[in-house]
């Protein structure tokens, strides 16, 4: 059938938030004032007509199950398909794969049960809102059997550099996979492969003691496959540090990027949380920020990021932050370039100042 | 078998509050900036654990039933009860319009009866407070009541605006007078009321035989049971509680919301109000805005001046305009250097650039759609 099934690989996403991934995988990072990481992978595959997603979660993955639960809120509660979350649990005694190579051999009766022929496989560290269906058409099209999605990201910074570049001849044949610095079209980390082919190289993978499915089955197989790329255009963001956090949703305050992210194009599905509006008293004074329902406010916001829930009282001010679900900011305290986990409490006149370059980080439910 | 099933009454077509009423029933009209009215005694009933409810619609019930739907929100998607809605039907033998509060209960006596309850309890969709019906159940059960009707104290000037009950020192009910000249007391009737529902169910049977009944709970049941000598209770509650009823009692109740004095308050952790929730990004609140006292929804662009306002999703508020005691309902936009105050703008409605539109400290806060605006816009005779 020419449809796609859905996998989030998380198993090669190294969490380097520091005080924000010391419990959760970067997949459940709070991320656009009410979402999660995840929340973009899984609602562009659910946008391009994917209507079963696998997730392969190593460790940290708690909040993630909190997070997602039964999938409900993307409407992936289905009869059939709809989500499987597939931690680590290998029961098979012959088995000696290595890496994520592993999630793929012990959970082969995914793949197979499926009717679906094409794959979209998929990270949670690229940000963007799209769907697959024009890229998969392409698939079809140059009848691929694997097509690459990249991004050309302008200026490289420092958090492009662990990302694989991709070059490809002019018709969009890709000829190299390669680390070069210079080069500015990044691959995302989503593809798109023929089912058949993907079980075919997990075993050629295995078989050569391998440990990473990517790396293995397509990077070193290029000449033997057909591998297109396919680039996005529009809004993008690679988020995998500290400071790429701290910029990528700073750049949510221009509007344009917000409405690129949010509202041209397809509806990005998080948690519902049954939060009232934001409440605005007397003396709040906003602007210039995000704030998401459940919010009350009576002090002073400015260029700064509240997620749901959060508890800014008189005479308290917020410049060039990220506060995240439920923090409570007492009477008198000032914030500046930093970023609170969730459920921080600020104790009163309490003043905490970072720099943009290094935004202050206080981790989840510490009082200060 | 459960103890309690929850009848709430959501058919009302609410005349008086004019345009909003105009495509759907009063317990849809949006409320509160993301609630619709009927959420807060759906949400009432979640809260004090009534898990089997029947919501009975009549007046242009499709927002409503949309709304309702599985009951999700509301934890009312139960294997066994849950919610069902009751629109009036017809069988065998023809079948009727609701014509009364209490000829649409007993033209579900089928429905209730397949929960064999002990207590039925009976509320309307076009009320909001927030209220523990267990603690009135206990007291009913307490007081071996037939009917337990909850009363709230009413400043004297006001009660003959509404039923109201007359009781003795343990709370026992001896007078009940609908919309009295002279009232008696200043107790007056929520519209909330709890049966034994055996007792009750004789009195609806004998209550649809009766030609010359308006088939009412207030103006046929209750006094008929007061004649009888049943046992009737009041139940006092103290809190916020409002009829909307008008336009402005509609206005006054938003506005309530603003002011936590009022008792009115929706960021209780122990008793959330739930609703559909859109599930919307953040409010984007521009650079030269300003907002204070207001509630703002998800979906929001403001790049104007709020005060003491209330506004539903996705509304956007262009720069320069300022808008004050004012309810905004979904998917409005208010375009630039516009002034509005105590007005009520209904859903997807354009407001044109440098519209001025203020009513005064005492005037009926004005409804606004895209009809009224252009009637509004275009002077009769269209000499200007």
């Amino acid at each position: 059938m020419t449809s796609l099934m859905g996998l989030i690989n998380l198993d090669h996403e190294h969490s380097v938030f520091n005080e924000l991934s010391y419990f959760r995988s970067s997949a459940s990072l709070p991320f656009g004032g009410r979402y999660r990481m995840i929340d973009f992978a899984l609602s562009n595959m659910v946008n391009s007509n994917i209507s079963e997603v696998a997730i392969f979660v190593r460790n940290k993955y708690r909040s993630l199950l909190d997070h997602i639960g039964t999938g409900e809120n993307w409407e992936l509660d289905r009869r059939n398909g709809g989500l499987f979350i597939l931690p680590p649990d290998w029961n098979d005694p012959t088995d000696r794969s290595q890496g994520d190579l592993r999630f793929f051999h012990n959970n082969r009766d995914y793949f197979h049960r499926s009717k679906s022929k094409y794959v979209l496989i998929s990270g949670s560290q690229f940000i963007s809102n799209t769907d697959y269906k024009n890229a998969f058409a392409f698939h079809l099209d140059r009848k691929a059997d694997v097509t690459l999605i990249t991004t050309d990201v302008g200026e490289v910074q420092p958090e492009h550099y662990p990302y694989f570049r991709i070059e490809a001849d002019g018709s969009d044949w890709v000829t190299n996979i390669t680390n070069d610095q210079k080069n500015s079209e990044l691959f995302t980390g989503v593809y798109i492969i023929n089912k058949d082919l993907l079980m075919n190289l997990v075993d050629t993978c295995i078989a050569y003691n391998k440990d990473h499915f990517f790396e293995c089955g397509i990077k070193d197989k290029l000449s033997e496959i057909n591998v297109q790329k396919y680039k996005h255009e529009g809004y993008s963001a690679f988020v995998n540090t500290i400071e790429s956090f701290y910029k990528q949703n700073m750049n949510l305050l221009k509007e344009e990027n917000y409405r690129d992210l949010f509202f041209n194009n397809n509806f990005v599905r998080t948690k519902i949380s049954n939060n009232p509006p934001v409440k605005y008293f007397e003396q709040a004074v906003v602007n210039h920020s995000l704030l998401a329902n459940g919010c009350v406010i009576d002090g002073t916001v400015e260029g700064s990021m509240l997620f749901r829930g959060v508890n800014v009282k008189k005479g308290a001010t917020i410049k060039n932050s990220i506060i995240m679900q439920r923090c409570t900011i007492e009477e008198g305290v000032y914030l500046e370039n930093v970023i609170l986990d969730k459920d921080v409490h600020v104790t009163r006149n309490q003043k905490i100042i970072g720099s943009k370059e290094k935004p202050y980080v206080v981790a989840k439910r510490q009082v200060i | 078998m459960k103890e309690c099933v929850g009848m709430l009454l959501a058919g009302g077509e609410g005349k008086r509050l004019g345009a909003l009423t105009h495509h759907g029933a009063k317990p849809a009209v949006p409320f509160g900036g993301k609630y619709r009215i009927i959420d807060f005694t759906l949400s009432n009933c979640t809260n004090s654990g009534i898990q089997t409810l029947g919501v009975l619609t009549q007046y242009s019930p499709l927002e409503l039933n949309k709304h309702i739907g599985n009951g999700n929100p509301w934890d009312m998607d139960r294997q066994s009860g849950g919610v069902t809605v009751l629109p009036p039907y017809t069988g065998k033998t023809g079948g009727d319009w609701y014509s009364g509060t209490a000829d649409a209960i007993y033209q579900n006596i089928h429905f209730i009866n397949q929960y064999d309850p002990e207590y039925v309890l009976v509320i309307s969709g076009d009320h909001i407070y927030q209220m523990d019906y267990l603690k009135m159940l206990e007291q009913h059960k307490e007081t071996e009541a037939d009917t337990t009707v909850s009363v709230i104290e009413v400043p004297w000037e006001e009660a003959s605006r509404f039923g109201v009950l007359s009781v003795s020192d343990n709370m026992r009910i001896y007078e009940f007078e609908e919309k009295p000249k002279t009232p008696q007391s200043n107790l007056a009737s929520m519209g909330i009321y709890i049966f034994t529902w055996e007792k009750l169910k004789a009195y609806l049977v004998d209550d649809a035989h009766n030609k010359a009944s308006s088939h009412d709970f207030g103006k046929d049941i209750i006094p008929t049971m007061l004649h009888n000598n049943r046992r009737l209770f009041a139940y006092h509650f103290s809190g916020y509680w409002k009829d909307v009823g008008t336009i402005q009692s509609y206005w006054e109740a938003n506005m309530d919301l603003l002011h936590e004095k009022s008792g009115l308050y929706l960021n209780d952790k122990n008793w959330r109000i739930y609703t559909n929730d859109s599930n919307l990004p953040p409010q984007y609140i521009g650079q030269q805005a300003t907002v204070s006292n207001s509630l703002i929804n998800s979906g929001c662009f403001v790049y104007g001046n709020i005060e003491n306002s209330v506004l539903f999703k996705n509304v956007r508020v262009e720069e320069g305009s300022t808008i004050k005691q004012s309810i905004i309902h979904p998917e409005a936009t208010i375009a630039a250097n516009c002034i509005l105050e105590r007005v009520i703008v209904m859903e997807n409605t354009m407001i044109p650039e440098g519209t001025i539109i203020q009513r005064g400290e005492y005037e009926e806060p004005l409804v606004i759609n895209e009809d009224i605006l252009g009637a509004m816009l275009t002077p009769a005779g269209g000499d200007k």
